[in-house]
């Protein structure tokens, strides 16, 4: 939840590609790396990712670190798992695991580091057709997310000020944080009703073809993007053959 | 205009049905009402609506977006809407650019610039309903002065909601109050009673000492700046200590610090042997929520992050029984508070399906429940109508007057001046 309610970097190379753009990339290297099963794919999808850091201006560690951290534990425990419980797997294959799930990740990462929500919508709606009711509704959803951050930190004192405290029993810790999560979804709902009041009554549901003040527009750059990824994604995979390490899932 | 009127009155059912986004179901509708001859339906797209919490209208994350959105909705061109933007900032006294984000803005200007997004669909009807109610003093001020340049030219019918009529009087044309049985129009020159006039608290003894914090402070962590700098606070028993200062000073910060909710950075915050009894530790943070519970109570500023239970009855028993009280001894506390607080018919009710004030005494009544020598109230009187704030200041009184310590951090002069007889300004 907090990686979601970081929210974009101004003025980033990355984020003058078009959204929808970077949606089509991330479309062609999530196929590739799901239906590749060696090492030496992931590996160079996720260095090409990596020289990509600097252009979503991701450059100090410690806002790396911020923003990737549950994905790279995650990664380290999927090839981790892998390693310890399969009979076969290597730890060769243990880190390609964990490197497909760095390289899925890390393009999603990129495009919150990067992208104004509002942007995204705009693109979806403009370029993809995406109903607007669908995608600025999940938009002002969105900007919800922070306060629901801060409002954790207040449920779980107004607990402990009403006496209410799991102490070290792990089966109470699990039923106090239900029931903070509770408290959150029933107040996120009665806000979630609120704010969709205040969007009709400023005429989101009046019927009127909607416009869109900002616009979206796809321009040379955006092509080039999305051509850069495949030929990247195409050399990983060439790369990949040649080593003799290709393996992929639907020749079994 | 302005409709006044007490909490539960259903001024704001009117300004619902008048916007309409009345919610009928399930409910018994009788007569009519009109908009421009018509159903309020139909003349939505004339109407503008400004509701309480300014975090439940933002739709974008940067101010131009945000007013631009009902003007999209309307299906105008860029060129159109643009200008529109502008004038609509310009109008509301909004002091930064299109490009400022909305999450950066405080509570007041985050109402200005709703009230802005308004405003720039141009509509015949305002309809504000409590628009200051979750502000600050300063920042309601920012809203009025915004609503009061923009209607200057009285060219849109303008209907305000509040229960505190005296802020909106130099505003507006007619005052109408919402009684039980209709509607009363004031005259010119009418105002409001006064709600400390003819308040009559106990009397309290000051004794022992508490409680007390010195150079307390607090910095949230990967934070650079104090959320509060080293303070101190004595807390005695059968005294009212008030907390005032601007937003962003702290004050709530020591508000959980002396409730034994969170542990200073620096300094300390120390029970004396009266408050501790038998504890094996003086400080408050590291009592289990059991011992706690029974030695300091605490009132956050929004009740229904309080709320743990499904009914009256039980939200009052579970203090008690929290801190080791019998079931049969709970019960007995909660029935006694729900009948003083006038609650009695609604024992088997949801908290959630109160009214705002009720919720606000709840949440007092279940800190009071387990009878806590010391008791920390964050902005106890927010959004209270008149007879409200006077059963809540009551109430406050009394418990100083039994030898509690009462806390008190409030935006509140009313308060400050009829209860506080220590005051520490952040």
């Amino acid at each position: 939840m907090t990686t979601l309610a970081l929210g974009p970097t101004a003025g980033t190379a990355l984020g003058r590609i078009n959204p929808v753009a970077q949606l089509a990339a991330i479309g062609v290297v999530t196929l590739v790396l799901l239906t590749s099963l060696d090492v030496v794919t992931p590996a160079v999808v996720v260095a090409a990712e990596l020289c990509l850091l600097p252009a979503a201006g991701l450059t100090s560690p410690r806002v790396l670190w911020r923003r990737t951290w549950p994905l790279l534990l995650g990664a380290g425990s999927v090839g981790l798992v892998n390693v310890l419980l399969s009979e076969d797997a290597g730890v060769v294959t243990g880190v390609g695991l964990g490197l497909r799930v760095v390289g899925l990740a890390l393009p999603g990462v990129l495009l919150v580091a990067t992208t104004d929500p509002v942007r995204l919508a705009d693109a979806l709606t403009i370029h993809w057709h995406v109903p607007t009711r669908l995608a600025f509704g999940a938009l002002a959803a969105l900007r919800l997310v922070p306060l629901l951050v801060t409002e954790f930190e207040s449920v779980r004192l107004a607990r402990r000020a009403r006496g209410v405290e799991a102490g070290r029993n792990p089966f109470a810790r699990a039923r106090l944080l239900g029931g903070i999560v509770f408290a959150l979804l029933v107040g996120a709902v009665r806000r979630g009703s609120r704010l969709a009041t205040a969007m009709d009554a400023r005429g989101f549901d009046s019927g009127i073809p909607r416009t869109n003040a900002r616009g979206s527009r796809l321009h040379t750059r955006d092509a080039v993007f999305v051509a850069g990824t495949v030929v990247v994604c195409a050399a990983a995979v060439t790369l990949s053959v040649l080593t003799g390490s290709w393996d992929p899932v639907f020749v079994g | 205009m302005l409709l006044t009127g007490a909490s539960g009155s259903g001024k704001s059912t009117l300004l619902a049905a008048l916007a309409g986004i009345l919610d009928a179901e399930g409910a018994e509708v009788a007569g009519e009402l009109t908009v421009d001859g018509g159903a309020p339906r139909a003349a939505r797209g004339r109407l503008g609506l400004l509701a309480q919490d300014p975090d439940s209208q933002l739709v974008m994350t940067r101010a131009g977006d945000d007013v631009a959105f009902g003007l999209e909705n309307a299906g105008l061109s860029a060129a159109e809407i643009w200008p529109r933007v502008d004038e609509a900032l310009a109008a509301v006294g909004f002091p930064y650019g299109r490009d400022r984000a909305t999450q950066a803005l405080s509570g007041g200007e985050k109402q200005r610039l709703v009230l802005a997004g308004v405003l720039a669909r141009r509509p015949g009807l305002l309809l504000l309903d409590e628009p200051t109610a979750q502000l600050d003093p300063p920042g309601a001020a920012l809203v009025r002065a915004a609503v009061a340049r923009v209607t200057a030219d009285r060219r849109a019918t303008t209907i305000v909601v509040d229960h505190d009529a005296a802020p909106w009087l130099p505003l507006v044309d007619r005052v109408v109050e919402v009684v039980p049985g209709g509607l009363v129009e004031h005259g010119p020159g009418w105002r409001p009673a006064s709600r400390t006039s003819g308040l009559d608290l106990p009397l309290a003894e000051a004794g022992p000492t508490l409680l007390a914090a010195q150079a307390a402070g607090f910095t949230y962590r990967g934070t650079a700046a104090p959320a509060l700098p080293p303070t101190a606070a004595v807390l005695r028993a059968g005294r009212a200590l008030a907390v005032t200062g601007p937003n962003g000073t702290g004050k709530s910060t020591l508000a959980l610090l002396l409730a034994g909710l969170r542990a200073p950075t620096t300094g300390q915050v120390a029970a004396t042997e009266e408050l501790i009894a038998g504890l094996g530790t003086a400080q408050p943070h590291r009592w289990r929520a059991g011992e706690l519970v029974s030695r300091i109570g605490t009132v956050f500023q929004h009740p229904e992050q309080q709320f743990l239970t499904g009914r009256l009855h039980d939200e009052l028993a579970l203090g008690p029984l929290r801190s080791g009280e019998h079931a049969t001894a709970a019960r007995a506390t909660a029935e006694e508070l729900l009948e003083r607080l006038g609650l009695t018919a609604f024992a088997d009710a949801n908290p959630y399906t109160l009214s705002g004030g009720q919720q606000r005494r709840l949440s007092v009544a279940t800190a009071l429940a387990t009878a806590p020598r010391v008791l920390v109230l964050d902005e106890p009187t927010f959004g209270q109508d008149a007879a409200t704030w006077r059963e809540l200041v009551t109430l406050l009184a009394e418990q100083r007057a039994r030898g509690c310590a009462v806390t008190v951090v409030t935006h509140d002069a009313d308060l400050v001046q009829v209860l506080a007889d220590d005051r520490i300004a952040l």
